[in-house]
């Protein structure tokens, strides 16, 4: 049969919220992954944890074109207040409205081993992981988050959000960060620096890794690079690829020794943006329990069955009028 | 009873003159000043000011809100609260005007105003929690068909201008505007079955809003029957709340309740608890682990078993006496039991049951004074204009 079920329901709902809206509807989401899909490999192995990422992120992104810009920007949203700043340099404690990307670390007991989760330390790095499937832009009831068809970013157009938070709401990640602080707020997330990589560039953030822990690449390529790290023995050297995963520019590093996971490959269905760490994911902060399901299925269902209810009441409805009224047709 | 043809000239002055005209009404003895109504008045007065502080300085600066708890007291009271108490309108009206069930011909009217002012509450609401307030019309013209809140926001526009129109005879009756009450007359059907429509659909989306919060919503309340859980609760809720305004109005304003209309809620109530319990022990058994979740003792589980109680377990119980069904008092009291019940119900699902995820990314809430201020102005807005319409409206038509 060249219709399948679901094809029907799809064609039967929007035929049916068309009915209901007068306005033209969309199919529903991919759930593949884009042809030139770009993202970025966070190896927490490699990530010394000097922040150069986050400050270049925050500066390239307050450029025309980028996720902070706004016209007429004097200098970029620092935030100053912290413990132990007395105001003198950006010291952001969390992703917010103004941070895009953010460099965390894990502590236990002594401290003493880097990548061990026993009396050991890790870094880690937050920020948007650009679903394929992503939930926020199934969510927004204005349209305004939108995925790349060809590099699969995922980006934000201020101009078509109402600010009803729904994205806070279903990003499995707590993503999407809000300008509590302002009059006409918008939501704020990384936008995988658009305005860099249209033109061939990369990244902010793997521009400025020093020991390449983010590389920049198309997706395919850094899962295979994700796989053939987990492959490695612990203790050998191997050859780090530095800024894009495929550098000529690589730096030689003992194999630290990995969870063998590579978070992102299934999570919510898969994600462009994909981790390697030494520590188990869920030590730093990321949800363990990520079915490799595409979020927007779960309400596609309730959405699918929209058009029946409208035939089921107008139908059903009419025909209990006419039996319970057939009495007063007769008088009259 | 003043004149102001001076002011926007006689046309319209006959137009006030009519409407302020309340001796049809005279009988129910409703005074608008007492001592209650200035308190309304000073609540809606605070909750203006406070709106038009959100306005000028932002959602952060009026509200505890924060990115780990991006919804709280107006999207859980004002909203999913203000839009379930309002079911009772499209299930009166299909009573009436669907299945010829005429004994409820008498509550249809206050029924039906009581769900305007109901959704009118959740739409000033959901204007005042989004950050752009003003660009709410882009959530209706985007058509994201993948996203519940933009089916969420046609209806409540569809169904708060279907409420507007069922309401409207009173008004045309009070102007004698013949015409136009006829053309609405004769349409009433369609329009209630409309209405019917937009309800079923309305009511359960709420619930599917958070179908896609899987893992964040708590499991006591997440499972994909959310949106038949909304929708049954909704309805135990909705015929609470016409009982209790019914029996309410009956008490205030010299107007005896109609008996047999009341039992016939309370059995309504009854029929669709029972339901709504199956569906949620179902819910219980069928998630691996539920139950005990549920009775460990845990602030959650206790929140789940308080509302289940209150909401469902005890009405259902105490409306199987028929000495309940057929005493005023004792239906009163039912009935606040489900109101309290359902809203925690509405509360766990906005607030508590994603309070785990919340805190465990580090946030903490609690609503600001101004969320309550605007909340109670909102409740003093519904009472105050319900108050109104009951006097210078027929909104309890006497016989048909």
């Amino acid at each position: 049969m060249p219709i399948s079920r679901r094809d029907l329901l799809k064609g039967a709902a929007s035929g049916g919220l068309l009915l209901a809206s007068g306005v033209p509807a969309y199919a529903t989401m991919s759930t593949t992954l884009p042809p030139n899909a770009v993202g970025l490999l966070y190896d927490a192995t490699l990530c010394i944890g000097c922040k150069s990422c986050v400050v270049n992120c925050k500066t390239k992104n307050c450029e025309p074109g980028g996720a902070l810009y706004q016209e007429g920007m004097t200098k970029p949203p620092y935030e100053t207040k912290g413990p132990g700043n007395s105001g003198q340099w950006d010291e952001t404690q969390e992703l917010t409205g103004k941070t895009l990307s953010v460099i965390k670390v894990y502590k236990n007991g002594t401290c003493q081993t880097k990548d061990a989760e026993v009396d050991g330390y890790a870094f880690f790095k937050q920020q948007c992981m650009h679903c394929i499937t992503p939930a926020c832009a199934s969510v927004c009831p204005g349209g305004a988050f939108k995925k790349d068809p060809d590099n699969g970013s995922v980006y934000y157009i201020a101009s078509k959000c109402i600010g009803c938070r729904y994205c806070q709401l279903a990003c499995p990640f707590g993503l999407p960060r809000y300008e509590w602080d302002a009059a006409w707020p918008e939501v704020r997330k990384c936008q995988l620096c658009r305005h860099r990589t249209k033109n061939g560039g990369m990244t902010a953030c793997a521009e400025f890794c020093p020991t390449g822990a983010t590389v920049f690449g198309k997706v395919t390529d850094l899962r295979e690079e994700a796989k053939r790290r987990l492959a490695l023995k612990p203790g050998d050297e191997y050859q780090f690829p530095i800024q894009t995963v495929n550098s000529r520019d690589r730096h030689p590093r003992k194999v630290a020794k990995y969870v063998p996971k590579v978070y992102g490959l299934t999570e919510v269905g898969g994600t462009q943006n994909i981790l390697l760490s030494g520590v188990s994911f869920e030590h730093l902060g990321f949800r363990k329990y990520l079915k490799n399901q595409a979020l927007p299925e779960l309400t596609w269902h309730y959405i699918a069955k929209i058009p029946w209810v409208f035939a089921g009441v107008f139908i059903g409805g009419t025909a209990i009028y006419k039996i319970t009224h057939r009495k007063e047709g007769d008088k009259s | 009873m003043m004149d102001l043809t001076r002011y926007i000239g006689p046309k319209y002055n006959d137009l006030v003159q009519k409407l302020l005209d309340d001796r049809q009404t005279k009988h129910l003895g409703i005074k608008l000043i007492t001592p209650f109504t200035v308190v309304l008045v000073l609540l809606i007065g605070a909750a203006a000011v406070v709106a038009l502080y959100r306005l000028a300085f932002g959602i952060g600066a009026a509200s505890n809100l924060s990115d780990e708890w991006p919804w709280g007291l107006w999207i859980s009271f004002d909203v999913l609260g203000g839009v379930c108490m309002a079911a009772g309108g499209f299930l009166i009206a299909g009573a009436v005007y669907i299945l010829n069930w005429k004994k409820y011909y008498c509550v249809v009217r206050p029924a039906i105003l009581n769900a305007f002012f109901g959704y009118l509450l959740a739409a000033i609401s959901i204007c005042m929690d989004i950050g752009r307030s003003v660009v709410i019309w882009k959530a209706l013209i985007s058509s994201q068909i993948n996203s519940i809140m933009f089916i969420v926001a046609i209806h409540v526009v569809l169904y708060t201008s279907t409420l507007a129109t069922e309401s409207s005879p009173m008004f045309f009756e009070k102007v004698g505007w013949n015409g136009a009450l006829k053309t609405v007359s004769r349409c009433m059907v369609g329009i209630v079955l409309f209405g019917v429509l937009l309800s079923l659909l309305h009511q359960s989306s709420l619930g599917a809003v958070y179908l896609i919060a899987e893992g964040k919503l708590s499991p006591i309340w997440y499972s994909k029957w959310i949106p038949y859980c909304f929708l049954l609760s909704a309805i135990m809720m909705g015929l609470s709340m016409v009982s209790f305004e019914t029996i309410l109005t009956g008490k205030f304003f010299n107007h005896p309740p109609p008996r047999e209309v009341l039992s016939g809620l309370g059995r309504g109530v009854m029929i669709v608890g029972v339901t709504y319990l199956a569906l949620k022990i179902y819910i219980l058994l069928e998630t691996p682990g539920l139950v005990a979740m549920v009775f460990d003792g845990s602030f959650l589980g206790n929140l789940f078993l308080l509302e289940m109680a209150v909401g469902v377990v005890l009405p259902i119980v105490f409306l199987s006496f028929k000495a309940v069904r057929n005493n005023i008092n004792r239906l009163f009291a039912v009935n606040i039991l489900v109101i309290s019940g359902v809203m925690l119900n509405r509360l766990n699902v906005g607030i508590f049951g994603v309070q785990e995820f919340a805190t465990r990314s580090g946030g903490d809430y609690f609503p600001s004074a101004m969320e309550w201020i605007l909340t109670l102005g909102m409740i003093a807005f519904a009472i105050l204009g319900f108050k109104i319409c009951a006097k210078y409206l027929n909104l309890f038509p006497q016989h048909h």
